[in-house]
């Protein structure tokens, strides 16, 4: 296992390499000095941030020196200071957001997986049954629809319409004075809409998947084997079937990870969360580049991590990953 | 042949069918858009502000009083338009990577193959936002961000057609006779992998289709006065305690259509090609 581990974060070095290198291509795609294009682009920015632009990505020197000197930052953790008012570290701003953005990610994944499995597995076992029908219904809206659209539906209906839910934020202004129980039923009912939500479109695609795996592996001859040995339908099926139809669907779930980050800009943006996301979209809009940098490099970094979750996950469950020479 | 099967899938399963007529309705509607008997999408009226569904305005009227029907209609245009350039865009990056890297392999392929790992890193939506960050909004970089961002899959399929292609006989007896290497791409092995990229592309379209409206809603899309799909959705969010028309028309227009590309896309994959059928 451990070999296997070391040879797989091997892999992952080139990749790291490449992904600085796209990040550090972005910011000189512009046309011209990029640093004057910039400054053409904002009115805000200042003859002391530009001279600070300038040294941070070291404007003067030629572009592998220029690449090295920012990777060498970049390694360090050091993304430079951010242009908003309150000029403070990116690093510093990221490292508030991204709990949040990842607490919401990872509930919603489970959420995601807790619901899916089930429904696909029983909709492969019953097929073309009146649940086997609806599912695929379900799946076919839920890879159309906008999510941005239904969380502005559920938003009416819930919030504004009910009143049984608030409307954005991450706590009531009152959070402070609750009791222990109020406290974690503010945060529920502030995390209940997000999580949902953002669960949506990946429920759809992930409960597709369980089904079509599930249906493959009942295609198989240990299945056959398992039935004439006279094991109930219900054994062959959640014992034989369903853990092995899993395997793939952890790394699908592994691949969801971009994504759910990327589609937590429109969420954070809609239900008015401070996380990664809106963090990001405002660095756009505000074009302060280095934090729009440390971000998107970061983002990149969060999917290379899940994408190694879900190898080590699957290489933990199926032996003869780990022992086949691939990886 | 081809048109042949296409046409025997759309026969077979009536989802394809809905799917196939949808899209040709709608592509009819974009493109007649300038003669149908529907009001100005740009004349405001100051006394018909955001008036509820009606005869005179069956979808009601917005915050400036245009007529939404109007609009949700000229957004079919945007949003196809933006659909089948970004669309084109990523197939024309994909499929020349994916041919280049599947025919001759090696290190180029390698390094092609390495380029897409890296690329399917970035969480597209965190690219595309990075990008526009460094540019000014507007219809045509929209259109280049989303091709420039979306063609990893094109490239990979490609590439796996390329990859068993050229070892079959005639493609070797191409070789044989001493057809150059880009006339075997072109002309023999290129054509025949074309099936997988026709249905890529009607995916595609509705993926950018959602790209599009998400960006256009979240404002650093398509920018007003033109209508698009994702920035009336904008504006129903601004008056969403009082004008839910706002919000619901847009929102349908967008899931009838791009559930119609996906319904039409899959079924073809499933009649065409049932080798990659469950793939997505």
């Amino acid at each position: 296992m451990l070999s296997y581990l070391a040879r797989r974060t091997l892999t992952l070095i080139p990749l790291l390499f490449g992904i600085t290198l796209v990040s550090f291509l972005v910011i000189h795609l512009a046309p011209g000095s990029p640093i004057d294009v910039l400054a053409d682009l904002n009115p805000k920015m200042t003859a002391e941030a530009k001279q600070r632009l300038i040294t941070y990505y070291g404007l003067d020197k030629p572009l592998h020196e220029r690449y090295w000197q920012w990777l060498r930052r970049f390694l360090a953790l050091d993304f430079g200071v951010s242009f908003s008012a309150d000029r403070r570290a990116v690093m510093d701003k990221i490292k508030e957001a991204l709990p949040i953005t990842i607490t919401i990610n990872v509930l919603s994944l489970l959420l995601i997986f807790l619901v899916a499995v089930p429904i696909g597995a029983y909709s492969a076992s019953h097929l073309y049954s009146t649940f086997d029908k609806v599912l695929t219904v379900f799946v076919y809206i839920g890879f159309a629809i906008p999510t941005f659209w239904l969380a502005l539906l559920t938003l009416i209906l819930f919030s504004v319409q009910l009143e049984w839910l608030p409307i954005s934020g991450l706590s009531s202004l009152d959070y402070p004075q609750l009791s222990l129980a109020g406290k974690m039923w503010d945060l529920v009912s502030h995390l209940i809409l997000p999580v949902l939500l953002s669960a949506f479109s990946g429920l759809a695609g992930l409960s597709r998947y369980m089904r079509g795996s599930m249906l493959e592996v009942m295609r198989q001859e240990y299945i056959t084997a398992a039935r004439s040995k006279g094991l109930s339908e219900a054994e062959v099926i959640y014992k034989h079937a369903l853990r092995n139809a899993l395997l793939p669907v952890v790394t699908i779930l592994g691949l969801s990870v971009p994504g759910l980050i990327g589609g937590s800009v429109i969420f954070e943006q809609i239900f008015g969360i401070p996380g990664m996301g809106r963090l990001f979209f405002t660095g756009v809009m505000s074009r302060d580049y280095p934090l729009v940098m440390g971000i998107l490099t970061i983002g990149a970094f969060l999917t290379l991590l899940g994408n190694l979750l879900a190898d080590v996950s699957y290489a933990i469950v199926d032996p003869r990953i780990r022992r086949g020479g691939a990886g | 042949m081809i048109w042949g099967s296409v046409w025997g899938a759309l026969r077979r399963n009536p989802l394809t069918l809905f799917g196939g007529c949808v899209v040709v309705f709608l592509f009819a509607v974009a493109v007649s858009a300038t003669l149908l008997p529907i009001p100005d999408p740009y004349a405001i009226d100051a006394d018909a502000v955001l008036e509820v569904p009606s005869f005179a305005h069956p979808f009601g009227t917005d915050e400036l009083g245009r007529d939404v029907l109007s609009r949700v209609v000229y957004g079919a245009r945007i949003s196809l338009w933006v659909g089948f350039v970004s669309v084109g865009i990523a197939i024309v990056i994909g499929t020349l990577l994916g041919s280049i890297g599947g025919y001759y392999g090696g290190w180029v392929d390698g390094l092609i193959m390495r380029f897409v790992d890296v690329m399917l890193c970035f969480p597209t939506f965190f690219l595309i936002l990075a990008v526009i960050a460094f540019l000014e909004p507007n219809i045509g970089t929209i259109m280049a961000i989303i091709g420039l961002t979306g063609w990893m899959g094109v490239c990979r399929l490609v590439r796996a057609e390329f990859l068993s292609l050229k070892e079959r006989d005639f493609v070797q007896s191409a070789r044989a006779l001493g057809v150059g290497n880009l006339r075997i791409i072109a002309r023999h092995i290129l054509p025949n992998s074309l099936t997988p990229v026709m249905v890529a592309a009607i995916l595609g379209v509705a993926g950018a289709i959602l790209t599009e409206s998400a960006l256009s809603f979240l404002g650093i899309g398509v920018q007003p006065p033109t209508p698009s799909w994702g920035n009336i959705l904008t504006s129903g969010k601004d008056n969403i305690q009082i004008a839910w028309w706002l919000s619901l028309f847009p929102g349908l227009a967008i899931l009838l259509t791009v559930l119609s590309y996906n319904l039409l896309g899959e079924g073809l994959r499933d009649a065409l090609d049932p080798r990659l059928r469950g793939m997505r």
